[in-house]
């Protein structure tokens, strides 16, 4: 039997709708992963914790707010100083390329834009997972 | 081991490494439960269980608050079910606890079934242990929520708690369901809601009725209790009738009876585990192939193949 990867999928910031987090969430455990869902409004501190007690092996963080840049940085270095730089951070939302670029020198390993397909998306966890 | 060390010590990583080397059955996995085991045996195990959407995780949100208002600390194992199709799981309960983010003295592990049925996970009971083990006071366990006969978690838990809500159609649903039988505590959640006197009042009825609960022949008679989880009312009653429980079965002798009982089940689960690898290990996967080919064909029967399985020269 495979391992069975373990995943967190969180929406950090203040905007209101978890739509494209569910549909990814969805697409991975239809993919045959365990997918942790913490829901709305998830500070960078409650992302770190769930993603710590979850022993997970990826974070998915959803963000449409534009908060990109202060929010993505916190969950890194949260991950870090918690022991966790293991864990593979992957982003989706409106992320403007130069800082798309940015995110990804920090450590974020793949940038999902609108639009994405769910496809391409399982895909790239798969890939990332099973690299180690 | 130095997993372990850590996890006793305190460490929360460590502690989270441990509990997936006990859900991926690692061979890990027994060496730790073997140090940590003298360790476990403190906390008091709380199940919670109940029909999909009743409020069984807001409810544990609400009472893991109040435990940790006076000082008690809390490790939350929820159980949500794994697709029989992908392997794969939604492990949403967490959404219901946020309030619990950022407390030391809380750790919550989401669980998936992985193809267990019964409403927990294979290893839920020994995510319990080293919950227990490295020193959480109360364990609250939430299972699926299937509304069927939730027998594992009354094997699990000291106290079981179940879960009823208004509208979910039949109000006495649960006790074809066999819940009933097991609970401890019965609690209306969403009452709030129209319908929530008249569950209660279901409930009621069906215990005056001389029902068949496990605990009553015990002398303990299971309290009803309205709740509305979402803002707390009604809370505070279920954590008293969760302590006036421990107590009763302290009191009565029933908590040693009890842990002998769970004991006793464990050991015959490890057994018919280690026994079965260790048949299919000797035989090999393909003898037993073979069996079922022979009893697909009509030559033997079920139990001549476990007769002759079991009769094979080492
Ligand atoms: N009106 C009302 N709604 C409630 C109450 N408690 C919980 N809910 C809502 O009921 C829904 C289900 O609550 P959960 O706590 O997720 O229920 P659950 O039993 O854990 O669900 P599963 O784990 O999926 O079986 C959520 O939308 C809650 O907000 C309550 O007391 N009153
Ligand atoms: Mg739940």
């Amino acid at each position: 039997m495979s391992k069975q990867f373990r995943v967190l999928i969180a929406k950090p910031g203040l905007d209101g709708h978890d739509r494209g987090a569910k549909v990814v969430a969805r697409a991975l455990r239809d993919a045959g992963m365990e997918v942790i869902y913490t829901g709305l409004r998830q500070t960078p501190e409650m992302i770190v914790e769930a993603a710590l007690q979850e022993d997970v092996d990826a974070v998915g963080l959803s963000i449409l707010s534009g908060a990109h840049m202060t929010l993505v940085p916190r969950v890194l270095e949260g991950l870090r100083e918690a022991g966790l730089e293991d864990v593979k951070v992957f982003v989706g939302g409106i992320i403007p390329d130069e800082d798309a670029e940015a995110l990804k020198e920090m450590g974020v390993v793949e940038i999902f834009g609108p639009g994405t397909s769910t496809q391409t998306i399982v895909e790239a966890f798969h890939r990332h997972l099973a690299g180690g | 081991m130095d997993l372990v060390e850590k996890a006793l010590a305190g460490d929360r990583r460590a502690l989270a490494r441990l509990l997936s080397l006990v859900e991926d059955d690692s061979p890990q996995a027994q060496e730790a439960l073997a140090v940590l085991h003298p360790h476990t045996g403190r906390a008091h195990i709380v199940g919670v269980t109940g029909a999909p959407g009743t409020g069984k995780s807001t409810l544990v949100n609400e009472l893991a608050k109040r435990l940790r208002a006076r000082g008690t600390t809390v490790g939350i194992v929820a159980v949500d079910p794994t697709s029989p199709f992908t392997g794969g799981a939604i492990l949403g309960d967490r959404v219901r606890m946020r309030d619990l983010a950022g407390d030391p003295g809380i750790f919550i592990r989401s669980m998936a079934t992985r193809g267990s049925l019964g409403g927990l996970a294979r290893a839920t009971g020994d995510a319990v242990k080293v919950l227990d083990a490295v020193g959480f006071q109360t364990i609250l366990v939430e299972t699926v929520g299937v509304g069927q006969a939730e027998v594992d978690v009354a094997r699990t838990a000291h106290t079981v708690v179940v879960v009823e809500a208004p509208g979910l159609g039949d109000d006495v649903q649960a006790l074809k369901a066999g819940l009933l039988e097991i609970a401890d505590i019965l609690v209306v959640n969403k009452a709030d809601r129209p319908g929530a006197g008249q569950t209660a009042l279901a409930l009621e009825a069906t215990l005056g009725l001389g029902w068949n609960n496990s605990n009553a022949a015990d002398g303990w008679r299971p309290p009803i209790l309205k709740t509305v989880a979402l803002d707390g009312t009604g809370v505070e009653a279920v954590v008293e009738a969760i302590d006036a429980h421990r107590a009763f079965l302290q009191q009565s002798g029933l908590w040693v009876q009890k842990e002998q009982e769970r004991v006793r089940a464990d050991l015959m689960q490890a057994l018919h585990r280690e026994m079965l690898d260790r048949l299919i290990e000797q035989v090999g996967e393909a003898e037993i192939d073979r069996w079922v080919g022979r009893i697909v064909a009509r030559e033997v029967d079920v139990y001549t193949a476990v007769e002759s399985l079991l009769e094979r020269p080492e």
